[in-house]
């Protein structure tokens, strides 16, 4: 990507996850006072990498019923509390083997 | 060495090693939708975030708009607000306010985990320990992933490409199990995410706003319908 267009980017993604981080910690050191906006807060992450997964993850080996293969075993090992290496590796092991599955049948 | 920024850096070790293999993805990733490996790397480098890059990159290629961009990564990032809010009240008095600024960098999902962990008040000298190995492991694994993915075969590559959405499953879903309120939001941000991907004329949406529209609306109604359980999330 050319360096004149990237740059602006770089500079706005940079900043906005940097101002977002900091001024919480050094400027607004006050709580929160209203149920709804703290809940509202708390559920921030789990509704934004729910959307970034589904139905992403289903194009993300270019073949979806490699796919289902990986999410099913990353469902399964996450929804037992495994941690994120394991998951993340058991589940492209998952779709490496399910590659090599298809190419037999 | 000072010993509590060792025992920073100790912890921060496991937590490097789980970045290494996402980053190494996220490196792959960048440079296959077209940038540069210097360029991939600087991202990390600037950034550490997985989900802000990770919804940048396309954004980046195809041209949006810097306001587009900045709504995107206010969205996604918006829980580190609040965990730096909650960390806050953690930092002992070593932590002013140029140690907080430089702190507030590398105050990622897990790094924010750790330190909240500790038994008592953390100090700069274990929190400058522990963001640096996670630091330093987040941008090798982007150079090495951007740098020697292509050397990889195919089929490596292409399974590589499902690591990043197995860590977030393994965020998201653990909660998810124990508490029905972060059930309901995500199953909320999902079923939302199919819609703006699969109905005609919604799916014209750009990937950033999806994220914005789907997060915001998820996160409202589950603060709507579950106002009194944030501590359990």
């Amino acid at each position: 990507m050319k360096w004149n267009l990237f740059l602006p980017y770089l500079l706005v993604t940079a900043g906005v996850t940097y101002l977002i981080r900091m001024l919480p910690l050094t400027v607004f050191r006050r709580e929160i006072k209203s149920r709804f906006v703290r809940s509202f807060l708390a559920y921030i992450p789990y509704a934004v990498l729910g959307a970034m997964t589904f139905p992403d993850v289903f194009y993300s080996t270019g073949d979806m019923r490699t796919a289902i293969c990986g999410v099913a075993v990353a469902v399964l090992l996450a929804w037992r509390g495994r941690s994120l290496l394991t998951v993340a590796v058991a589940a492209c092991v998952a779709v490496a083997l399910a590659q090599g599955f298809l190419l037999l049948v | 060495m000072n010993i509590v920024f060792r025992q920073g850096i100790r912890h921060g070790i496991p937590i490097a090693l789980g970045y290494l293999s996402v980053s190494f993805a996220f490196g792959m990733k960048a440079v296959s939708d077209g940038l540069t490996v210097l360029q991939a790397v600087l991202i990390s480098m600037t950034n550490v975030t997985s989900a802000g890059q990770i919804a940048a990159v396309p954004l980046m290629v195809g041209g949006a708009s810097l306001a587009e961009m900045a709504l995107t990564q206010l969205t996604i990032n918006l829980r580190y607000a609040l965990m730096s809010l909650s960390l806050s009240r953690k930092l002992d008095g070593s932590m002013g306010t140029l140690q907080r600024m430089i702190f507030s960098f590398a105050n990622t999902d897990e790094i924010f985990a750790v330190a909240s962990s500790q038994p008592g008040k953390v100090g700069k000298y274990y929190l400058y320990g522990l963001m640096l190995t996670p630091w330093i492991g987040w941008s090798l694994g982007t150079f090495l992933g951007a740098a020697a993915g292509t050397l990889l075969p195919e089929f490596v590559r292409t399974a590589l490409g499902i690591a990043i959405y197995g860590m977030f499953l393994a965020i998201i879903l653990p909660p998810a199990r124990k508490s029905r309120p972060v059930r309901f939001v995500v199953l909320a941000a999902v079923a939302l995410s199919l819609c703006f991907h699969y109905i005609p004329g919604l799916n014209t949406v750009s990937s950033g706003f999806v994220i914005i529209i789907c997060g915001v609306a998820a996160a409202a109604l589950g603060a709507w319908r579950y106002p009194a359980e944030e501590d359990a999330a």
